[in-house]
C-alpha cells in the first residue's frame, strides 16, 4: 500500500516537474511569438491585416525570396493548405488553392503511380467538407511498395508565363523575386490562368481577378515566413533570402541537389524540390 | 442567384485549381464571330481589290456583314470579363508582351476601317436618300453625309481610291486580327492541344471559309426574300473560293493533329484517350468527317460536272452550312477542348454547359444570332443591293 502510495507521489512529483518545463518552453516561446508578433507590430497592425502593407521600411532590391520543398519530409497532413487558407482568405471548397499536396502511391503490379490530392471526392468524404482536408486511407488493402508526398505552390518563376500574357500588367514580377497580382487593375480575364503550367492560378470569384500563391508576401516583407512554411510541423517547406548565403534557402540549395518543376517550359521556377520522382507532375 | 462557379467533373488526376474551366461557351463565339468577319471580309475584297467582277452582287452585302459582325466581336469578351468595367485597362496600359494586349488596338483600327469603307461605299445613296423630303429618315441620312454631298465622277473617282485602299489595307487587318486569335491559343505553352505554330494559320483558313460560307448562305437566304433569282456566276465565285479554301483549311487542321500525335511529347496519351473518346463525335464526325469532307466532296462534285441551276444553289448552300457547322465545332474543340485535356497530362475534364447565366448557352446564341438582327436592319438603311457609282473597283 504505502509502495503505491509513494509511486503515486513520485508520478505527481514527475507531472508536476513536466508541467513546469512545460510552462517554461511554452514561456520561451511564448516569448519568442511575442518577439516576433512585436516586431511585426512594430511596423504597423498584425501581419494578416495587410492594411500596413506595403511595409514602409522594406527594401526589395536587398532580398532575392526562394522556396524549398522537400518532398522526403512532408507527410500529408495539409496543415500547409489549411493554413494558407485562413491566412490568406482562399474560398474554402475543393477547388480554389495557393497551395496543394499531392499524393503519388505505386501499387505492386502496376506500372505508373496513382495521383491523387486532397480535392479528391474521395478524400473530400474523408474529411466530411469541403473546408477541411485529409488523405483518405484508401490504399490500407492494398500492397504499396511506394508512396509519398509532393506540396504544391506558385513556382514565382523567372520568366513567368503568366506574367508575360497578362494583358494589363496587373500581374508582375517584384525585384524581390515575387510575382503578385494588382487584384485593383486585373480585368480577370483569366489568360493567366491558362499560361501557368502548374495550375497555380484560378480565377477569384468573389473579386472577379485572377488569384494565387504570394509566398504571404504581407509577412515575408515584415521578417516572417510565409504562413505554409510556418506551420509545417516537418520542416518540409524551406524559404529565405537567396542574396543571404546563411539562409535557410541558401543552405537548402547548397546542401541538397535539388531540380524544377517543369524546367522546358522556361519559366524558371523558383522553388526547388528535393526527392522527387520522375513521375511528379 | 447564380452560383459563383461551376465545377467540371473529371477523370484521372488534374491540378485542384483547374477543375473550375476558365474560358467558357462565349470564348468559343469570339473566335467564330471574328472568323465570320475576316471571311465576309475576304468576298468583298476580291471584288473591290482584285476586281472580280463575278462577286458584284455580294460585294458590298459583304462588307455589311463584315461590319455587323465586328460590331459584336468585343460583346463575347466583355461578358467574360471577371471586371468589365476595367476592359478597357488593356486599351489604356497594354502590356505589350501579352498577345492579348493588341486586341483594342486591332478591333478599334479594323472596326474603324469598315465604317469608314461602308461609308464611302454608301456616300452616294447617303446623298440621294438626304435630298429627298424632310422626314426622319432623310435627317439620318443627312446625318450620314456628313455635309458631303459632292457625287459628280470627280468625287466619285476619289471615293472609289479610298475604297481600293480602305479594302486593300482591310485584307491584313481583318486576317492579321484573326490571325492573331489563333496566336493567342497557339503561343500558350502550357497546353499541348494549343501550343502550335500551325495554330494562327489554321484559325485564318478556317476564317475565310467560315465567312465565305456565311455569305453564301445569307446571299442565297437575301435573294429568296428578295424574290430574285441567284446570281449564278456570282454564287459559283463563291463555291469555288470555299471549295479552295475548305481544302486548304483540312490539310492544315489534319497536319497540325499530326503534328501533336507524331511527335509525342508528354501527355501524348491522355490526348490520344480524349480523341479517341469523348472527341470522336465533335473532331472526327462533325468538324471532319460532316463539316469538311462531306462539302468538300460535295462542292467536287458540282464543279466536275457542271451543275447549274437550282442544283447548284441547292448544293452550295448545304455545303456552305455544313462548312459553318465544321468551324464552329473547330473552335469549340480548340477553345474547350484545350481546357478538357489537364495540364497534368494524367487526366481529362468534362465542361458542363450551363443554359443561362452570364456564360451560358442562352447569351452564346443570343451573340451569334445578333449580327444577323443587325444585319436585317442595316440592309434597309443602306441597301447593298443597287449598284453604286462609288462601288465599283478602282481599276
Amino acid at each position: 500500500m504505502s509502495d503505491s502510495i509513494s509511486s503515486l507521489k513520485a508520478r505527481r512529483e514527475f507531472l508536476r516537474r513536466l508541467g513546469g518545463a512545460a510552462a517554461c518552453v511554452g514561456a520561451v516561446a511564448g516569448a519568442g511569438t511575442l518577439g516576433v508578433m512585436q516586431k511585426a507590430d512594430a511596423k504597423g497592425e498584425s501581419a494578416a491585416a495587410g492594411g500596413s502593407f506595403p511595409t514602409p521600411d522594406y527594401d526589395w532590391t536587398q532580398h532575392q525570396w526562394g522556396y524549398g520543398i522537400d518532398a522526403t519530409k512532408c507527410i500529408g497532413c495539409l496543415r500547409c493548405v489549411e493554413a494558407c487558407k485562413r491566412e490568406n482568405d482562399v474560398a474554402g471548397d475543393a477547388h480554389h488553392f495557393r497551395t496543394w499536396v499531392e499524393r503519388y502511391v505505386y501499387l505492386e503490379g502496376e506500372d505508373s503511380p496513382r495521383i491523387d490530392s486532397h480535392h479528391d471526392p474521395v478524400n473530400i468524404e474523408a474529411s466530411g467538407s469541403e473546408r477541411e482536408y485529409r488523405f483518405a486511407n484508401r490504399y490500407k488493402d492494398a500492397k504499396v511498395e511506394k508512396a509519398f508526398f509532393v506540396p504544391k505552390i506558385c513556382n514565382h518563376c523567372t520568366h513567368p508565363a503568366c506574367v508575360q500574357v497578362c494583358p494589363t500588367g496587373a500581374t508582375y514580377r517584384t525585384k524581390d523575386g515575387v510575382v503578385l497580382i494588382d487584384h485593383k487593375y486585373c480585368i480577370g480575364c483569366q489568360y493567366c490562368v491558362q499560361a501557368c503550367p502548374y495550375g497555380a492560378r484560378y480565377f477569384n470569384e468573389r473579386k472577379g481577378v485572377s488569384d494565387k500563391c504570394t509566398w504571404c508576401y504581407h509577412r515575408i516583407t515584415k521578417g516572417l515566413q510565409p504562413a505554409c512554411v510556418e506551420v509545417c510541423p516537418v520542416g518540409a517547406r524551406v524559404f529565405g533570402d537567396m542574396k543571404d548565403k546563411q539562409s535557410p534557402m541558401s543552405q537548402f540549395v547548397r546542401n541538397n541537389r535539388t531540380r524544377v518543376l517543369k524546367p522546358e517550359t522556361g519559366n524558371a521556377p523558383n522553388v526547388y524540390y528535393v526527392g522527387l520522382d520522375k513521375d511528379v507532375l | 442567384m447564380e452560383a459563383l462557379f461551376h465545377v467540371a467533373p473529371y477523370t484521372g488526376y488534374v491540378y485542384p485549381n483547374e477543375t473550375v474551366i476558365p474560358w467558357t461557351v462565349l470564348i468559343v463565339v469570339y473566335p467564330y464571330l471574328t472568323g465570320l468577319v475576316a471571311g465576309a471580309f475576304t468576298v468583298s475584297s476580291l471584288y473591290h481589290v482584285f476586281g472580280m467582277e463575278r462577286f458584284r452582287p455580294a460585294a458590298r452585302f459583304a462588307l455589311l456583314t463584315s461590319l455587323c459582325f465586328m460590331l459584336f466581336v468585343p460583346l463575347p469578351l466583355l461578358l467574360h470579363l471577371g471586371q468589365p468595367a476595367r476592359a478597357f485597362n488593356s486599351t489604356i496600359t497594354p502590356h505589350w508582351t501579352s498577345a492579348m494586349a493588341a486586341f483594342g488596338y486591332m478591333a478599334i483600327f479594323y472596326l474603324g476601317l469598315l465604317v469608314l469603307e461602308t461609308w464611302f461605299a454608301f456616300r452616294p445613296y447617303f446623298v440621294e436618300q438626304a435630298q429627298k423630303g424632310q422626314g426622319l429618315a432623310a435627317r439620318l441620312y443627312r446625318l450620314l453625309t456628313l455635309g458631303s454631298y459632292d457625287v459628280s465622277e470627280n468625287a466619285m473617282r476619289h471615293d472609289r481610291k479610298w475604297i481600293f485602299a480602305l479594302a486593300a489595307a482591310g485584307i491584313p487587318g481583318a486576317h492579321g486580327l484573326h490571325g492573331y486569335v489563333g496566336f493567342i491559343f497557339g503561343s500558350l505553352k502550357s497546353r499541348e492541344w494549343w501550343s502550335s505554330d500551325l495554330m494562327p494559320v489554321v484559325f485564318l483558313f478556317s476564317a475565310i471559309i467560315s465567312g465565305v460560307a456565311l455569305l453564301i448562305v445569307l446571299y442565297v437566304v437575301s435573294c429568296r426574300l428578295r424574290r430574285i433569282a441567284v446570281d449564278l456566276p456570282c454564287l459559283k465565285g463563291m463555291a469555288y473560293t470555299l471549295w479552295g479554301f475548305a481544302m486548304l483549311t483540312i490539310v492544315l487542321e489534319g497536319l497540325e493533329f499530326a503534328n501533336i500525335v507524331y511527335k509525342g511529347r508528354e501527355g501524348i496519351e491522355m490526348i490520344i484517350e480524349y480523341v479517341t473518346g469523348p472527341l470522336v463525335i465533335p473532331f472526327f464526325v462533325i468538324q471532319f468527317g460532316i463539316g469538311a469532307v462531306t462539302p468538300i466532296l460535295i462542292l467536287s462534285y458540282l464543279i466536275w460536272r457542271g451543275t447549274t441551276g437550282k442544283a447548284l444553289v441547292v448544293g452550295v448552300t448545304v455545303s456552305a452550312l455544313l462548312v459553318l457547322l465544321s468551324v464552329f465545332m473547330m473552335r469549340w474543340n480548340v477553345v474547350i477542348g484545350g481546357q478538357e485535356i489537364a495540364k497534368t497530362g494524367k487526366g481529362l475534364l468534362s465542361y458542363q454547359m450551363l443554359f443561362f447565366g452570364r456564360e451560358g448557352l442562352l447569351v452564346a446564341a443570343v451573340l451569334t444570332a445578333a449580327p444577323l438582327g443587325l444585319l436585317a436592319v442595316m440592309v434597309r438603311l443602306l441597301p447593298p443591293w443597287r449598284d453604286s457609282p462609288a462601288g465599283g473597283p478602282a481599276s
